[in-house]
């Protein structure tokens, strides 16, 4: 655990009493586009829990431009407020006037991290997490006592002696989001570094691996390879990319994410690709945003938002190129759930559900209150636990009411989240897994056909 | 200061995060859609249910203490402006749908249920809720009934008041009582429609019944271009003596083109001058008819591109831009007044002719935004950050509001007068007209507790300056703080 949050500078505050200082503040100019509607409260999945203000977009929004004025100093009340948000930018979607809320929400993190003091346990809670789920390495081990404690029926010792109770909500989360762990899984050898396109190659695609990805669901990644393949491109995975930083942008930590950024733009500028192509939504969010997190790195600025500028999703990219291989039949019917990330971060809706419903026998559904975030938010479930439990049921309660045999969500979060909600009621995949299963002819993971 | 006594009874009341005394928090509730008014509440609660509503305004008549009833904050005539030393009802937690009844065509419903959330709800049964005020998705119920909120489709449906059977309400001294029947017309004095349009000064709703409506058939949108809002405006008069009976007659000047196309990207020419869309609802054979008058009538009046808007898809955009207008605004100017004037539609020309003149004069821009149908007209006066220009916004809105009754229209069509235009009644009334409106707030609200300094001209609302929050320079000395 030698990270930290940031930098340990102390620039002065912007005024007295304000609670922020001069190091990227939430722009003023982007506080002012707010003109103060509403139309994002209906979107905002805190207001629909406890229909407050100050848990709304805009109320946070007016608590960022009091604590600009200095009349709310970096208090537990302003931070408490921001800590809600689940950053799913629903609000994004539905704001009228175009207010750039995400950089409103990560500046105001960041500056949280910096300058207020948290409590011993709260601290130590974010830097376990940071400590474990960016470093693959780590997390793999830590997996295999995650593995040893369900094969040894501990869990369901514990569960039964009811000493799960008596954990604290957060660390009851934890270990009720552990996914069911194989050890095969965490003992492969990951992905290839490069995966020949079949036939002749129309695209030279970096896939980005990710952390908690890699680790959890190699599986996806492994889909995501072959079909890329299938579909012409090379596909190269430069074997010392790190990960993209997702989790400490939404959390405000922003030196070590800029690190992260840096890194991964040197090992795809190395592999020299025409497209990078992640199939995790949160990192596709941030890598597109890359330009403007390193926007004051004189070295980096022009590379990363190059590297920005060729992020894909693979949903994305699959509509992009014409379908070249086969698909076949694979008769399910599919519940689509819109990770944040995709539908509001990157404005992706459309392509997903395209990439779906082209494949024949699939029957594709619509949940109620698509735009309403699962709770999963990154580690939202794991440091706010009750709203993440409330918006979790809900999710599942809207999922459950569709009658799918498999529920597609393009996030590992949202998969973590609905897969412990539905609680085995019906299975959890990856929208390339289908393409995946259609292409080689093979059921689709978990669902009963 | 509300007393502490007060707030430890209110604390009975609620629940744990139904009572909010932090300042920073009441801060989050110091000002609704109308930015330029702010006021922060002595306490904010949230109650959920009706019997809290009942309890916390009796409460507030023990102590003799002011409270203000709040929707979703959406309100464009500071209708909802806190008072500094009062209770802040929030009504937001109050969102059941109690009651659907297709067979009667009616809901029962909450207050803080928003208005579209009505027509979702129903919508299975074939049925919605008329009165589309533009902030649909966000506004309340009790919002609607306390400003008898219109929309793009009253010029046809008519406005809340035509679509509210009755009422359950707390009167200021804590009482629930019910008003209105249900029936179209009950015997004695319509107490119901007292209510409407009553901007929460004479009791706080709390339960609504609403009349629904069988989806119209057919429906029809064209959306015609001019090259001034003079000619569109000649376009409308002439649809209204063909005898044909729009479902909704908009007009979007050009800059409120541009803020719309921005948001909507709904296909609007970014080049017209004004921007006339029509829609017409009902039999399918109606509607053709309907719409290829409306055509030929604009084509008449000079419209330069008229494009039929007849898939659900392209139609849902159209309207999404054109209710999105004000809170696009956000996208030209960090800040606006919005104005709700009424004239008369064959004044149009002349009042916005005055307008641009004045605008010119006051060096500020202003976007028009037009139920042409009912002669509805929402300017948006743009400005910035500098005090200077917003006092002048100020000013310029003000007297676009009472050049509106001078043309022989009123202050206002549906956002209300609030505390915004109160000081702008005297403008349109006579004392006598003043003192009857006064004598029926004493009769319900005896001791001035329920939304006080709203509607009615007050001294000490009009002595003090309206419009945006300025620092007292002692404020800003550091000697004193806003509370």
């Amino acid at each position: 655990m030698t990270e930290s949050p940031a930098s340990r500078t102390n620039p002065p505050p912007l005024c007295d009493d304000a609670a922020f200082d001069v190091l990227r503040p939430p722009p003023a100019d982007v506080l002012a586009d707010c003109v103060h509607c509403g139309f994002c409260l209906p979107a905002c999945p805190t207001y629909q829990l406890w229909g407050e203000e100050m848990d709304s977009p805009r109320g946070r929004i007016q608590l960022m431009e009091l604590g600009r004025q200095g009349r709310v100093s970096m208090n537990d009340t302003l931070v408490g407020h921001m800590d809600a948000c689940l950053g799913c930018m629903a609000c994004v979607t539905a704001c009228p006037s175009g207010v750039r809320y995400q950089s409103l929400i990560e500046a105001t993190r960041a500056q949280i991290e910096r300058r207020y003091d948290r409590s011993r346990a709260d601290r130590w809670f974010r830097a376990a997490i940071f400590a474990l789920f960016p470093r693959p390495g780590r997390l793999r081990v830590a997996l295999v006592g995650a593995w040893l404690y369900q094969r040894l029926g501990l869990r369901a010792l514990a569960r039964r002696a009811g000493a799960l109770g008596r954990l604290p909500a957060r660390l009851r989360t934890v270990e009720a989001l552990l996914p069911p762990v194989r050890l095969r899984q965490l003992l492969g050898r990951g992905q290839p570094a490069h995966t020949p396109a079949v036939g002749q190659a129309r695209r030279r695609v970096g896939l980005l691996t990710g952390c908690v990805q890699r680790v959890l669901f190699a599986d996806v990644n492994a889909a995501t390879a072959r079909v890329l393949a299938a579909e012409g491109c090379d596909v190269v995975a430069p074997p010392e990319q790190g990960c993209c930083g997702a989790l400490m942008v939404h959390a405000g930590w922003e030196e070590p994410a800029r690190a992260r950024a840096r890194a991964l733009i040197d090992a795809f500028d190395a592999a020299g690709v025409d497209t990078v192509v992640t199939n995790a939504a949160g990192c596709g969010s941030t890598m597109k945003e890359y330009g403007h997190l390193l926007a004051d790195d004189p070295d980096y600025a022009d590379r990363a938002a190059a590297l920005a500028a060729r992020t894909r999703d693979i949903t994305e990219l699959l509509t992009e190129l014409e379908p070249r291989a086969p698909r076949h039949p694979v008769d399910v019917r599919v519940a689509y759930q819109d990770a944040c990330h995709l539908r509001h971060a990157q404005g992706v809706a459309r392509q997903p559900r395209d990439v779906l419903a082209g494949l024949p026998g699939v029957e594709l559904v619509e949940l109620a209150e698509p735009d309403l975030c699962c709770g999963s938010a990154g580690i939202y479930n794991l440091v706010q636990p009750e709203p993440a439990e409330e918006l979790g049921a809900r999710k599942a309660g809207h999922v459950i009411a569709t009658h799918p045999d498999v529920l597609v969500s393009a996030n590992p979060g949202c998969a973590m989240q609905l897969r412990r909600h539905l609680d085995g009621a019906v299975p959890v995949a990856h929208p390339v897994q289908l393409v995946d299963a259609a292409i080689r002819g093979v059921p689709v993971p978990g669902a009963a056909s | 200061m509300v007393p502490s006594a007060l707030v430890d009874e209110l604390a009975a009341i609620v629940d744990a995060r139904g009572l909010i005394t932090d300042a920073a928090q009441r801060a989050t509730y110091e000002c609704d859609g109308l930015t330029g008014h702010r006021a922060e509440p002595g306490v904010v609660v949230l109650p959920t249910d009706a019997a809290q509503v009942a309890e916390i305004v009796a409460a507030c008549a023990r102590h003799d203490t002011p409270f203000v009833a709040r929707g979703a904050g959406t309100g464009l005539s500071a209708g909802a402006l806190p008072h500094p030393e009062g209770v802040l009802i929030g009504l937001n937690r109050l969102r059941r749908i109690l009651s659907v009844d297709p067979a009667n065509r009616r809901a029962l419903v909450e207050p803080g249920v928003t208005n579209l959330e009505v027509s979702q709800a129903v919508g299975p049964h074939g049925l919605y809720y008329a009165p589309d005020p533009s902030s649909q998705v966000v506004c309340s119920i009790g919002g609607n009934v306390a400003e008898n909120s219109g929309g793009a489709h009253c010029l046809k449906y008519g406005f809340t008041t035509n679509h509210v059977l009755a009422l359950e309400v707390v009167t200021p001294d804590g009482e629930t009582v019910w008003l209105g029947d249900g029936g179209a017309d009950p015997p004695g004095y319509d107490l119901r429609g007292l209510i409407l349009g009553s901007e929460g000064t004479l009791a706080v709703v709390t339960k609504v019944w609403l009349r629904l409506l069988a989806r119209p058939e057919a429906t029809r949108t064209l959306v015609a271009d001019f090259a001034s809002p003079t000619e569109a405006g000649r376009a409308v008069s002439a649809i209204v003596e063909a005898g044909v009976v729009p479902a909704a007659v908009e007009m979007m000047d050009n800059l409120a083109i541009q803020a719309c196309e921005a948001e909507a990207a709904a296909g609007f020419s970014l080049d017209a001058g004004a921007a006339l869309i029509v829609e017409v609802d009902g039999p399918a054979t109606d509607c053709d008819h309907d719409i290829a008058a409306v055509e030929a009538l604009c084509r008449d009046a000079g419209a330069s591109h008229i494009r039929h808007a007849d898939d659900p898809d392209e139609r849902a955009r159209v309207w999404r831009g054109r209710k999105a207008a004000f809170a696009a605004m956000g996208r030209l100017s960090s800040r606006y007044f919005v104005q709700d004037g009424v004239i008369p539609r064959t004044k149009l020309g002349e009042c916005l002719a005055t307008i641009a003149e004045m605008a010119d004069e006051a060096g500020l821009r202003v976007a028009n935004v037009f139920h042409a149908g009912d002669g509805n007209l929402h300017p948006l006066v743009l400005y910035g950050d500098d005090p200077d220009e917003a006092e002048r916004a100020e000013k310029l809105a003000t007297a676009i509001a009472e050049l509106c009754v001078d043309l022989g229209g009123s202050l206002t069509g549906e956002h209300g007068v609030g505390a915004d235009k109160a000081c702008s009644m005297p403008k349109m009334f006579g004392e006598s007209d003043l003192d009857v409106m006064a004598r029926v707030r004493r009769a319900w609200d005896p001791r001035g507790l329920c939304n006080p300094d709203k509607v009615l001209p007050t001294p000490r609302l009009c002595g003090e300056r309206p419009g945006p929050y300025r620092p007292h320079p002692l404020e800003e000395a550091g000697v004193i703080e806003r509370m």
